[in-house]
Parts: C-alpha cells; structure tokens; sequence
C-alpha cells in the first residue's frame, strides 16, 4: 500500500514497537535455528523424569526425562507458524468477506452473515475437529482448520467497522468526487478498520496457539513426540504440581509473543494515525 | 432597569486549562480560555455573551456556576463570593443557579423517564414529600408546556424542541433565581427555536429569573437580551445595553462581526467588512489587543498594550485603542 | 432538453420489508435547474432537502431508494441527457466530481484525516483527468490559491487536522471545482462555521461564480444564506415542494402559510423582547404525514379542505408554484 515504507520507517522511530520488532525477530530466529541453538534433540531423554532446572537443562526436564529447553526452542516452529499461517488465513478471508459484507449490505450482506453465523454457532473446537477430519491429520489441516474457525470474527469485526466508517462524510465525500468503490475501501475506509483489526489479530493469534495444543491433545494437531507450546501445556496440566516447571516455561514464551505482537499492532495504529503526528 | 440590584459580579475572571504533553503528562502549556472577563449581571435581567467558537463564552458561563474553578477572579453571587465556598455549601448553593445545555439529544439521560429527570433535582435538594414532589412537577410541566400524560416516557420519544423543554423544567424545577443558558436553540430547526425562546422569556416573567445567554446567533442575541458583551479571545471587547450596541458598534471587532450577519431580505444593500485570517489559538494568544493581527485599524500600540475596557457612553463599554485619549 | 437538471415525480423510499409498503421520504419533488443558476433549497431538518441531493448525486445510503417512476435527467458536458435513475456505479463515477461535485456540511469531517491536502485534490483529479503528478500538483496549487488560501505550497502538504474549518472549507470548494463541474451541490456549507468565517466562504462562492459556469444548489435551513446568494427557491416541507419562485417573490410575494411562517419567525427576531411569532406544534415526521395538506394542522388558515385532500403544486403566477388550496382558484370558495 501506499506509504508502506513510510510506515516501517515511523514505526521504527517509536521505541516501543522497536523492542517488539527486534523481539518477534528473535522469536522467529530461534524458531528458524532450532537445531543450532537447542542444546539437546527435543525427543530425546537426557535425565531424570520431572527433574528441576538445572545447569544443564535450564527449563528442567518433563515426565519423559526431555528438555524442556530444547522443545520449547522446536515448539516455537509449530506455534508460530500455526498461529501465524492460521490467523493469516482467518484475517485475510475475514477481511475480504467483511469489508464486502459491510460496503454492499443489502442481501448480500445477509447471505454472507448468516453463513458466518452459522460457522460461528459452533464450538470452535468442535467446528476445527470437523474440518480437519474433511481435510486429514496433520500440521497443515490443522492450520487451515483454525484459519476457518477464525474467519467469521474477523467478519464481523470488519463489517462492523466498515458500516460504520461508510457513515462517516469523509468517506461520502471521496464518492462524491468520483471515486470508484475499490478505491474507497482501500484508500478511505480500510484505515478505520486497522485498529479493531490488529487487536483482533493479536488475540487471535494466542487464540490460535492454543487451539492447536487442544487439537493436538485431542490427536489431531501436531502428533506426539513432535513438541509445540500448546501440546506441551495441555501435557504438563496432569504434573502441574510437581514439575511447575513444565507448565511455566512454555506459558512465558506464549505470554512474551502474545505480548510482543500486541504491543506492535498498538504502535501500529498510532502510527497510521497522522492526528498523534506532531 | 440599572436601578435593579446586582445579582452576580464577576469580577477579572480567569480560566485556563493545562495543555499536556509528553511522557509523563507534565504540563506544557495553558489555554487561555478566559483571560480577564468582568461582568454584573443584576436581577430579572438577561446578560448575553455573545462570541464565536472558541472565543470562551460557554467556559465563562461554566466557570461562574463553579463547574469549572476558575485560575483567578472573583464571583460574587448575591453578595456571596462562590470561590470561598467548600463543596458541601457550593453544592446547596447550585439549586439558585442552573445550567441549561445546547445539546438536548445528550444531556438527557436516555434511560430515565421524564417524571425521574424531574424528581433528580427535587431529591438532590429538598426533602419532599411524594405530594409535594407531585405538586412541583405538575407545576413545572405546566410551566414549561410538557404534556403530563408524557411524564412516563423516555427522552428519545420526544423531537428536539419537546426534549429542551424538558431539559428547562429539570433546570427550573429547584425555583433557581439565575440559569446559564448555554446556546440554547442553536441545535433547534427555527420555527421550533421561536418556540423556546418565547418559553424562556415568558418563564423569566413568570419566576423573575436572571439569564446569562450564551450564544453566537447574533439575532437571537439581540431578541432576548437587554445587555450584551462580545467576546473575543477570552475578553471582553464591548460591553452595554443591546440596542446601544447592535445600533452603534464601536469596537473593529464588533462591526465586522455584525456586518457578517446575513442580510434578511435579497434586495437589502449590505456593506461588509471584511475580516481576514481566523481566529487565533487561544493557546497561544497575541500580545497586546488580541484581535489586533486582523484589525484594519491596527495601531502601534495595539501589538504591546492591551487595551483597558472605557466607558464611552454610559454603560457602554468598549476595550479599544482607538478610544485613547 | 432546457434544463441542466430536471426532477422529475422523484420519491425516495425507506423500505420496510416485504409486507409493510416503503416509507415516502419525499415524494412527488419536480425541479428544473437551469445553467448557470443558484438554485436554492430551504427547509427544516428532515423536510428531505439533504436525501433528494443525494439522490442526485446517486449516493442515496442504505437502506434508502429512489421510488418507481421517479427521474432525474441530466445534461453532460457534451449536450447529451443522461438518467441517473438506475444509472450503473461505473457511470456514476464518471459523472461525480467531474460533472457534478459536492461540498458538505462539516468540513472537520468531510476529509479524510489520513492524507495531506494534496492527495486529497489529487485524487478528485486523478480518477477525471490524465494529468502527471506534476501537472497534477501545479492545478491543486492554483486551485487553493484562487480559494483564497494563503501559503497554498506548504498548507497543500499539511493534513486536516493543521487546518481551521474556514480553511477546510475552502479546500472542499478546490476539490469540488477543480474539474469544472455542471453543477454544485452545497449541502450546509456554512452552518458549521462561525459567522465571519460564514461570511468569508459565501463571498467566496459568489466571487468564483462569476469565473465558473456552474449552477449551485444551495441546501441550506438559513434564509439568510438563501437570500445571500440564491436566484431561485425551493421551500420543503415534510418530503414536498410547498413553494418555488425566484429569491425576491419568496421573500415579498410569500404565498404558503408556511414559507410566510418561516420568515415571520426570523424577521420578528431582533425586536428586542417582543414574543416571536412562531409556527405551532412540530414538524411531522416520515411515515406519519397525513393524507390532506402536510402543514394543515400547524396552519393559521387551515379549511377543511385542507385536512382531506393534498393541494397540487400549481404556478400561481409565471415562475412562481405554490402547494396551497388558498392558491388555486375555487378552492376557497367551495370551502
């Protein structure tokens, strides 16, 4: 889009979604270079079941004698890429249907409604379940799974904002002087929707990482002993008293990312907001 | 009419409003939204300011009822200075004086029926009982021209003129001797604001009341009132009785602004005088005469000095350099 | 055809499902614009002044519709007459902005706080023209400066936020005038503005008046813009044309109670104190408009005529209609 440049550059100005940027950066690095900076392989077992950290496995061990240093590295691969692959598809698909839905209204607006409605009515996990039984096992079904789930809130979070926008005279305005309707949604309306969007985004994401780790505690997700942040948690939940451990190193790295990529779709808004420009 | 006793005297009034900034929300400025305003007001009169946006007639209007402390100046109502109140005598003293709104779409709860937006200030302060409260509220609906058989019904059921009639009885329904009138009409299509303004006057009759009317609707001005002051960047820059002032403007200001009133009919030949440039911030005044950077009369003197208010005839006041002896 | 504009039988419908009839927001509205008039619109708030300009525009927002039978022909630049009744949306963009333009009431909200002044112009420009950005940025630039606004260079790179409403306000009438339109429609332009600065921006649109061929609608509740600046006069009342003539017979040769009512209630303002003189009850609103004359139960001179039957617009004089049964001859007798 226009002025994207511009953008990364004032975002770069803002201290705090540096911090976020370096920070989702690193996160993705040590995503990419898993076997390099992970001490041990994560199915393998190098102590004692349950052991506590220590300096040799800093996270401490899991009830299979794993490092949890080492799965928490190689979870990183499967959570963020579900989450983002699977967010990914959800807000783009629930974009599209979204701004069409809100700008045309009408019957077009109900048909497409009523269809996320009826997505929505289910239990997402159920709905998730459903479509990757359609769609098979495995990493990928999964993440297309959780993108379907999430389509009709994006939907109506866009939607919501386009009506909206649409009353605005600016917006009339930019009608009014002729321009065509794919331009309005792009140029003049698409801004106002940024703001719910990204913070839709960022919950979806954590959303997403732990729908995996439900769907993957129910079979379906990634398959045992492969480690994702989710799988770990949903795992550890039965030795949450004796191995804290287990439970408190996968929570903070979900926390730190949810985090990061919250914090940067704030500074994201104000800055495409020119009014907090001084 | 001058013989009337003041009611209120506000005497070099100032207001102004931090502006913050940075991290840590210190304060980096102020606006300056009233910077020395004095004026009486006495009884049974109608005291209008009049101004356009920005200019600090409505922060005047709040700060003489204490809804906004005031950075200097005194007010005396009823030879009572407000500022020296605590809260708890304040608070008893705001059912002599009350604040009618512009907006009658907001300033009505929407979820409370009429009968309640009524009885709020009747609890608030009078121990009533539900004969008595009965009693004012048939008083006031009558007064104001509200249907009774409306009282069960909420804000929303009501058009625009019919919801300022209610925000006027909730306003009167305490008996108050004074009412802020803050741009009362403006939000009013015009053969409804005739109606209010005829209400408004009538009730002044009727309760012996004193208005200060906010407003930049110069004609509805000059309807109601019988001084006015015009306002200009948080000051007074004329001041006196209205046909005085509307017949015989004397400060720039004055003029230009009432040249710009639209004439009334299209064969009437109207001279304008032309006003460049906008008003400027009030965070950031001129110095000397703050109107002097769109003065056509501008003098040396108007950039260093700030005019004082004369008396050039009497009760006509005027705060201009062109007056120097 | 005559006319730049012609209206005709337009009503604008509020649908209501499939079983309840639509809601008439206007109805039976005929107006004939001409080249280069200044045609005003008067009226109070939701008389159907603003929709039946929108209508124009073909910007008429959900759920709203233009009735059946309705027509409004338009002539482009090119003399030829155009339906904008169920024109496509492609077509319809090559008439906005560039055929016809609009300005709008609120000029702190009538542009888009994401882009600075120049993009904004640029985009009026960029979807009716095929100049280069060069070109582009020299015609924006000597737009504002004949808008009369100062340091046009530096203000064509602020955003709307930099700007006061005066100045805004001159910046809609760049982008509404920078292709030449037919006509103009000006829906409020100034009642959001203080009164010198009101003055400022009808002087303005009365100066390049005389340097543009465009005809102006005026949309306005003030007779006080009306008789600034308008040639010919529409009043509205309850989605109807009660009254049409030129500016002078409006304001001298009043014929509807109404209209009468109107200017009474803003002439008698200013007699320091006297009671106004004010038009009973309240405007009666969409849905609710009855089947005889829509003013009769807020008339002074209502017959019972009035309260069956709604009186036709009728030229009582060359140029001058008027929806009243006092007008039309035998109407009062028979009552």
């Amino acid at each position: 889009m226009r002025r994207f440049g511009q953008t990364i550059k004032d975002l770069w100005r803002d201290p705090m979604a540096r911090v976020c940027i370096v920070g989702i950066f690193l996160i993705i690095l040590t995503a990419v270079l898993a076997p390099v900076i992970a001490p041990y392989q994560p199915d393998h077992m190098i102590a004692a079941p349950k052991s506590a950290p220590a300096k040799d496995y800093l996270f401490g061990t899991d009830n299979y004698g794993r490092d949890v240093f080492s799965r928490v590295i190689y979870g990183a691969r499967v959570s963020l890429w579900v989450g983002l692959i699977a967010v990914g598809i959800g807000a783009g698909a629930g974009y599209v249907v979204g701004m069409i839905a809100g700008y045309f209204e009408g019957w077009t607006d109900t048909v497409i409604m009523r269809i996320m409605d009826i997505l929505f009515a289910f239990p997402s996990i159920l709905l998730a379940i459903l479509i990757s039984t359609v769609l098979g096992r495995g990493l990928g079904a999964t993440m297309v799974a959780i993108g379907i789930v999430n389509i009709p809130v994006f939907a109506r979070t866009v939607r919501a904002s386009v009506i909206a926008a649409k009353g605005l005279e600016y917006v009339k305005n930019a009608q009014s002087v002729g321009v065509k309707t794919v331009y309005v949604l792009i140029r003049h309306i698409s801004p106002n929707v940024i703001a719910p969007f990204t913070v839709q985004s960022t919950l979806a994401l954590s959303g997403a990482i732990l729908t995996e780790a439900a769907m993957s505690f129910l079979g379906l997700g990634i398959q045992p002993p492969d480690p994702s942040w989710g799988s770990m948690l949903s795992e550890a939940r039965a030795f949450m008293e004796q191995a804290p451990w287990m439970v408190i190193f996968p929570t903070i790295f979900i926390v730190i990312t949810i985090l990061l990529f919250n914090v940067l779709g704030d500074s994201l808004r104000d800055v495409l907001d020119p009014k907090l420009k001084l | 009419m001058s013989e009337q006793k003041v009611l209120f005297d506000v005497q070099h009034l100032q207001t102004y409003f931090p502006i913050l900034g940075g991290v840590v929300r210190k304060t980096v400025g102020y606006v300056h939204a009233v910077e020395d305003v004095s004026f009486q007001i006495r009884e049974k009169e109608t005291f209008s300011l009049v101004g356009e946006s920005g200019c600090g007639k409505s922060t005047t209007g709040r700060t003489i009822l204490r809804l906004i402390e005031p950075t200097k100046g005194k007010i005396i109502f009823d030879g009572q200075d407000l500022c020296q109140l605590d809260k708890e005598s304040m608070r008893k003293m705001r059912r002599n004086m009350q604040l009618v709104f512009q907006d009658p779409y907001s300033s009505l709860n929407p979820r409370m029926t009429v009968r309640k937006l009524l009885e709020e200030p009747l609890d608030t302060h009078f121990k009533l009982t539900p004969a008595e409260k009965e009693e004012q509220i048939k008083w006031i609906t009558e007064a104001v021209g509200i249907n009774p058989e409306h009282l069960e019904r909420y804000p929303h059921q009501f058009s625009g003129g019919q919801r300022q009639r209610i925000s006027i009885a909730r306003a009167l329904i305490t008996k108050p001797k004074f009412v802020v009138a803050d741009e009362p009409v403006s939000a009013l299509d015009v053969s409804i604001q005739a109606q209010i303004l005829n209400l408004l006057m009538d009730l002044q009759k009727n309760m012996e009341l004193s208005y200060l009317f906010i407003s930049h609707d110069l004609n509805v001005v000059r309807h109601i009132s019988n001084r006015v002051g015009v306002m200009y960047l948080g000051r007074i820059v004329e001041m006196g009785n209205t046909e005085d002032v509307y017949q015989n403007p004397m400060h720039p200001y004055t003029q230009a602004l009432l040249s710009a009133i639209p004439k009334r009919d299209p064969l009437e030949e109207k001279k304008r005088i032309r006003l460049e440039g906008d008003v400027p911030s009030p965070a950031n005044p001129p110095k000397g005469c703050a109107f002097h950077d769109r003065c056509v009369h501008c003098m040396g003197i108007c950039s260093e000095q700030v005019p004082e208010a004369r008396e050039l005839e009497p009760g006509h006041f005027v705060a201009c350099h062109l007056f120097d002896k | 055809m005559d006319h730049l504009l012609e209206i005709r039988n337009l009503s604008i419908d509020l649908p209501r499902g499939k079983k309840l009839p639509p809601i008439k927001l206007v109805e039976g509205i005929d107006l004939d614009i001409n080249k280069k008039q200044n045609f005003g619109v008067v009226g109070e708030s939701g008389c159907g002044k603003s929709i039946t300009c929108n209508a124009i525009m073909g910007l008429l927002s959900y759920p709203l519709k233009v009735g059946k039978g309705s027509s409004i022909r338009f002539q482009n630049s090119n003399g030829k007459e155009q339906e904008i009744v169920g024109m496509a949306p492609q077509e319809l963009c090559k008439i906005r902005g560039n055929e016809i333009s609009m300005i709008f009431q609120e000029p702190m909200t009538a542009l888009d706080p994401m882009y600075t002044i120049e993009q904004q112009i640029n985009e009026a420009l960029s979807f009716h023209t095929n100049l280069t950005k060069a070109e582009m940025h020299d015609a924006s630039l000597e737009m504002l400066k004949k808008v009369k606004i100062p340091r046009a260079e530096e203000i064509l790179r602020d955003y709307p936020h930099h700007l006061s409403g005066g100045m805004l306000q001159r910046v809609m009438i760049a982008i509404a005038l920078i292709n030449n339109p037919r006509l103009l429609i000006a829906d409020e332009p100034t009642t959001a503005l203080d009164v010198t600065i009101q003055a400022q921006i009808l002087d303005l649109m009365n100066e390049l008046r005389e340097s543009y061929d465009t005809s102006v609608i005026m949309i306005t509740h003030d007779l006080g813009v009306i008789a600034e600046t308008c040639e010919h006069v529409a009043v509205f009342y309850a989605g109807q044309v009660v009254e049409e003539a030129s500016v002078v017979d409006i304001f001298h040769h009043t014929a509807h109670p109404y209209t009468e009512g109107l200017l009474r209630s803003v002439t008698s303002l200013g007699n320091a104190k006297k009671e106004l003189y004010t038009i009973k009850g309240m405007v009666p609103s969409a849905g609710n408009f009855s089947t005889g004359c829509r003013f009769a139960d807020r008339c002074d001179r209502c017959m019972d005529k009035c309260k069956t039957e709604c009186p036709p617009l009728v030229e009582i004089e060359t140029g001058h209609k008027c929806r009243c049964w006092l007008h039309i001859d035998g109407a009062v007798e028979e009552a």
